[in-house]
């Protein structure tokens, strides 16, 4: 794999809708009411129903698996969560804008920074994934 | 409530082994929007050499929120886990886990702290197969909020 310091990965689009809260729920098994509940998130100070973070950085990490031609390759990945993905109760659900780029290449390993944005605000902290390129 | 700094290196017994479904792991993916067939098609898994499907990165936090829990529920800890949001999260992988493994989660408190009026509590799950190989070790990072702060 020919990889230099700033090359851009594809980046992708993803609708988070209150019904893939709830399939991400399921999935995972995390029924934290704020993810389904707007009554308890609002009276925990929250504006609305919020994503799992969890669910934003599964989202987030295609970025980097699709690129890669094999998950083995995937040596580490992880995050902050700085800021709520807040999810409308309406049929267009938040979108989350995940781009990534090449920040270090050495020893067969390249470090990939990743940006997971909603309405052009930052919602994973210092997101990032070390895969194997050999 | 500041947390009793005498629990960092504290470890918890792991519960039952957990076994990979073939058909949770479908589920998942499809709720991550995971498109590569490898997470969904035998076939296509065991061409590209592998010995089942194989589950999306942030699979292990199935195992290693519901071994953490067993943290935040410890009384004696005392953690107020209503004020709990996730912060940070880190994943560091031997290898995917695939459909089929049978898992043991063993998790350890690393650090204690209080910033901010918060109490940060890092864990680490240390995820290993039934017979002793490591599969993955997932960091997380617990934020009991005190009257404000991140997270999720």
């Amino acid at each position: 794999m020919e990889l230099t310091k700033g090359t851009e990965l594809p980046s992708k689009t993803f609708t988070i809708t209150r019904a893939d809260l709830v399939r991400y729920a399921g999935a995972s098994g995390d029924f934290n009411v704020i993810h389904w509940n707007e009554r308890v998130a609002t009276e925990v100070g929250l504006p609305n129903v919020i994503a799992h973070g969890m669910l934003t950085m599964g989202l987030s990490i295609n970025v980097v698996t699709d690129w890669l031609d094999d998950p083995v390759r995937l040596l580490s990945y992880g995050c902050r969560f700085t800021r709520p993905v807040v999810v409308p109760d309406d049929d267009r659900g938040a979108e989350l804008v995940v781009t990534a780029s090449v920040s270090e290449v050495s020893d067969g390993q390249a470090v990939i920074g990743i940006r997971a944005e909603c309405d052009g605000v930052t919602v994973l902290g210092k997101a990032t994934a070390t895969v194997r390129l050999d | 409530m500041a947390l009793n700094p005498e629990f960092v290196g504290r470890s918890y017994p792991p519960a039952p082994a957990y076994v990979v479904g073939r058909e949770k792991v479908r589920e998942f993916a499809r709720a991550v929007q995971a498109s590569d067939p490898v997470h969904f098609d035998v076939d296509v898994a065991r061409s590209r050499g592998y010995s089942d499907i194989v589950a999306p990165p942030t699979y292990a936090i199935r195992l290693s929120m519901a071994a953490a829990e067993a943290v935040v529920m410890d009384a004696d800890l005392g953690l107020d886990y209503t004020r709990v949001v996730h912060g940070d999260q880190r994943f560091e992988y031997a290898r995917p886990i695939v459909a089929g493994d049978e898992l043991v989660c063993t998790v350890t408190i690393d650090g204690i702290r209080a910033a901010a009026g918060n109490d940060i509590l890092t864990t680490r799950a240390d995820i290993a197969t039934v017979t002793g190989e490591h599969v993955v070790t997932s960091y997380s990072v617990l934020v009991a909020r005190g009257t404000d702060g991140g997270g999720e």
